[in-house]
């Protein structure tokens, strides 16, 4: 009898190919520090006391651009990591890396690790999302331009803090009563190309570029000079000669005007609800981003901004089945609203919003919700899935350079957006043929 | 009589200057070596794939009218980074080698800002420039001037010239100094006594004296400008506002490090040592004969 046992207990040590003595490593890096790099160390540890299989060690690489080099990098030298995180607008740059990449989906067969793609919103997976409809990397953190209000500037100023800024239209009169009122900083932006154009675009519910925005293929052409776009920067370049808008940087330099309580209107990405809370000293209210009445399809939905985490090539089946384990575990409705709730990104499943609702945290703080209603009152078209373009941070920085010609004053919108498409296009035909 | 002095045999003068022709091969001749070959390809990011197109990314680059304006750019930000980190450093070291008390505290303390990392340099500058909590544009405002560099390319280039030339004045400091203090005492005692003032004495004797030490960094100088200038502009400007503080070795770096098009990238660091050499050659035929060892 004891031998029979003992004899078992050796076949089945020899025949499961993970023993519980060495857990199976996986890699992880990713672009957080400070505060959300806390939040990624929790997720991780909580990870690994869950079971005993895998450890996940997560990396921290530095910002988003220097992540994603130094996973470029290690691929070429054959030591990349399982788990990169990647930018949104490196998204083109991975899914054309075809033998670098491991699709979300094949993993997740792979590992036998529970994962539905219809529990992720349409607006949030549909940036990462196959034209077959299939997820190529799990979206991780995701956020969304909004409009945050200072009513006590408002106030200050003499204009009424509840008064509708729903559309540019009412913006627009708001922004000269302010400036009427003494209001030296009426309106401050972050992340211009990312809020101004590619969301304005996806708002209106026109294309940003050809192709579906470059989802149908590699062979796209900015379309950013439309009327829509021309017809909002016109309007952004008056109230910048105006000194109604006021142009910081192309980061989000404005932050730091608005959170000393400097502006009264500020667009931003609704992650930057944890720093101005923080911060701020004055009353502040999250409104939806502001929208052109009449023009395009608006209110459609606005597009997300973040990161993504990609499946490197290049592993075994085990740590395949680790990776799979671990994006399964971030994507589960405890671990994803507890993230939106400490972070302010977007819940990446409907799940979670609703569990964050049921936990009676929208009604806590309000305007957390406002992002999620944005993102979400519609079903995403072909213009406002997201973008999907090859050199797009430089396409960025081209607009980035046209937009300042703008707000200076040296360019029309229209001279400036035809200026950016024609450089843009050179780089689209540059990495056509580079992925060809 | 002319002599020469000859080796018997191969070996020894190979072997004497192997160290030198092995330095100048590892750092120097296959890393250039490997940047033109490079830039005959048009790389996907992994290194997956790679394609021949021959010089199909230098007619991208000369078709490009930004990346020819950089060309101008680049030669007005060296020229102000030279001109600013020179003149400055000879100034002081003039005046720091007439002290006799304490002058190594002045040195030491002149000497320091050398030691400050660019991409550092490049943070400080921008926070005492920053448009709206910057100290100096504070002051500034209250002079009544709008100080802008976000949008006013005019004050962008200044700023970032600065923040580049600031710490070179240290550098360039060091070597004026030790070449005033090579400059013969007994020169300039001489020149004393016929009467000639300080100033006289300056531009006369003490500054040919020094011309060697300051081709020399003129040289120097123009390489540091051309090269090592990105991580100021990185931090402080990205190259904006538009393109006018795009240099050349700043799209080197943000074409190939942000960008991920290492062709591209790789031809304008072609570009950029034939430039560099072409000056060299320019500096050395031309300036030296003016001046004096």
């Amino acid at each position: 009898m004891k031998n029979y046992l003992s004899g078992a207990l050796v076949a089945a040590t020899l025949f499961s190919p993970i023993s519980s003595a060495e857990p199976t490593e996986v890699h992880f890096w990713h672009a957080f520090s400070g505060r959300l790099g806390e939040l990624v160390a929790t997720q991780v540890g909580d990870f690994n006391a869950s079971q005993t299989d895998y450890t996940v060690v997560q990396t921290h690489k530095g910002n988003y651009s220097e992540t994603l080099n130094s996973g470029i990098a290690a691929f070429r030298a054959n030591e990349q990591p399982h788990i990169l995180m990647v930018f949104e607008v490196g998204t083109a740059t991975m899914m054309a890396a075809r033998g670098a990449v491991r699709p979300l989906h094949e993993v997740m067969e792979l590992s036998g690790a529970s994962f539905d793609q219809d529990a992720y919103i349409g607006a949030v997976k549909g940036y990462y999302t196959s034209t077959e409809g299939d997820m190529l990397s799990l979206p991780f953190n995701a956020s969304t331009p909004v409009l945050w209000v200072n009513r006590d500037a408002m106030a200050a100023a003499g204009v009424d803090p509840d008064t509708d800024l729903s559309t540019w239209q009412s913006v627009g009169t708001a922004l000269t009563a302010l400036k009427a009122g003494g209001e030296e900083c009426p309106l401050v932006t972050a992340w211009q190309s990312w809020i101004h154009l590619e969301n304005l675009s996806a708002y209106h519910d026109v294309p940003f570029a050809t192709q579906d925005n470059g989802f149908a293929g590699l062979d796209t052409e900015l379309t950013l000079n439309g009327e829509a776009q021309v017809a909002h920067l016109s309007a952004m370049g008056q109230w910048a000669k105006d000194g109604k808008f006021i142009y910081t940087g192309r980061r989000n330099e404005g932050g730091a005007n608005f959170r000393s309580g400097e502006c009264a209107l500020f667009t931003e990405s609704s992650a930057g609800y944890a720093g101005i809370k923080k911060e701020a000293t004055f009353d502040f209210e999250v409104r939806p981003l502001p929208y052109w009445k009449g023009l395009g399809n608006s209110p459609q939905n606005t597009i997300i901004g973040g990161a993504s985490l990609w499946v490197m090539e290049g592993h075994s089946d085990a740590e395949y089945t680790g990776a799979g384990e671990f994006l399964s575990f971030l994507s589960s409705t405890d671990v994803q609203a507890q993230w939106h709730q400490d972070t302010g990104y977007l819940p990446i499943t409907a799940e979670a919003g609703d569990a964050t609702r049921a936990s009676g945290f929208y009604a806590a703080n309000p305007g957390t919700e406002v992002a999620v209603i944005q993102m979400t009152a519609n079903k995403p078209t072909a213009n406002s899935n997201g973008l999907r373009l090859g050199s797009f941070d430089q396409i960025r920085g081209i607009i980035d350079e046209e937009l300042e010609g703008i707000w200076s004053g040296d360019k029309t919108a229209q001279e400036a957006m035809d200026s950016a498409k024609e450089r843009g296009d050179a780089l689209l035909r540059r990495f056509e043929s580079a992925n060809r | 009589m002319n002599q020469r002095v000859t080796f018997r045999g191969w070996w020894l003068p190979i072997l004497l200057i192997a160290p030198q022709v092995l330095v100048s091969a590892v750092f120097f001749y296959y890393p250039a070596g490997q940047a033109i070959w490079q830039s005959l390809f048009i790389p996907d990011p992994f290194g997956l794939s790679s394609r021949f197109v021959g010089l199909g990314n230098f007619e991208f680059l000369f078709s490009d009218k930004y990346y020819r304006a950089s060309f101008l750019t680049t030669a007005v930000f060296s020229i102000l980074v030279s001109l600013c980190s020179m003149i400055p450093a000879l100034f002081l070291a003039v005046m720091a080698d007439r002290l006799i008390k304490g002058s190594g505290v002045y040195r030491t303390m002149l000497i320091w800002p050398y030691a400050v990392a660019p991409a550092i340099a490049g943070v400080l500058w921008l926070f005492m420039f920053n448009t709206r909590v910057g100290i100096v544009s504070w002051y500034l405002g209250h002079l009544g001037y709008d100080w802008n560099h976000v949008l006013n390319g005019g004050e962008a280039m200044g700023l970032v010239v600065i923040a580049s030339a600031w710490g070179r004045i240290s550098y360039n400091f060091l070597f004026f100094l030790a070449a005033l203090q090579a400059v013969p005492r007994s020169v300039i005692e001489a020149a004393a006594i016929d009467g000639a003032r300080f100033w006289k004495r300056f531009w006369t004797i003490v500054l040919p004296l020094l011309s060697p030490i300051a081709f020399f960094l003129l040289v120097v100088n123009i390489v540091y400008s051309f090269f090592e200038t990105f991580g100021v502009i990185h931090t402080i400007t990205s190259g904006g506002p538009q393109q006018s503080t795009t240099v050349l070795v700043y799209k080197v770096f943000s074409d190939g490090f942000v960008g991920q098009d290492l062709g591209s990238s790789a031809a304008q660091s072609v570009v950029l040592l034939f430039v560099v050499g072409l000056l060299t050659i320019i500096q050395f035929k031309y300036i030296e004969k003016r001046v004096h060892y």
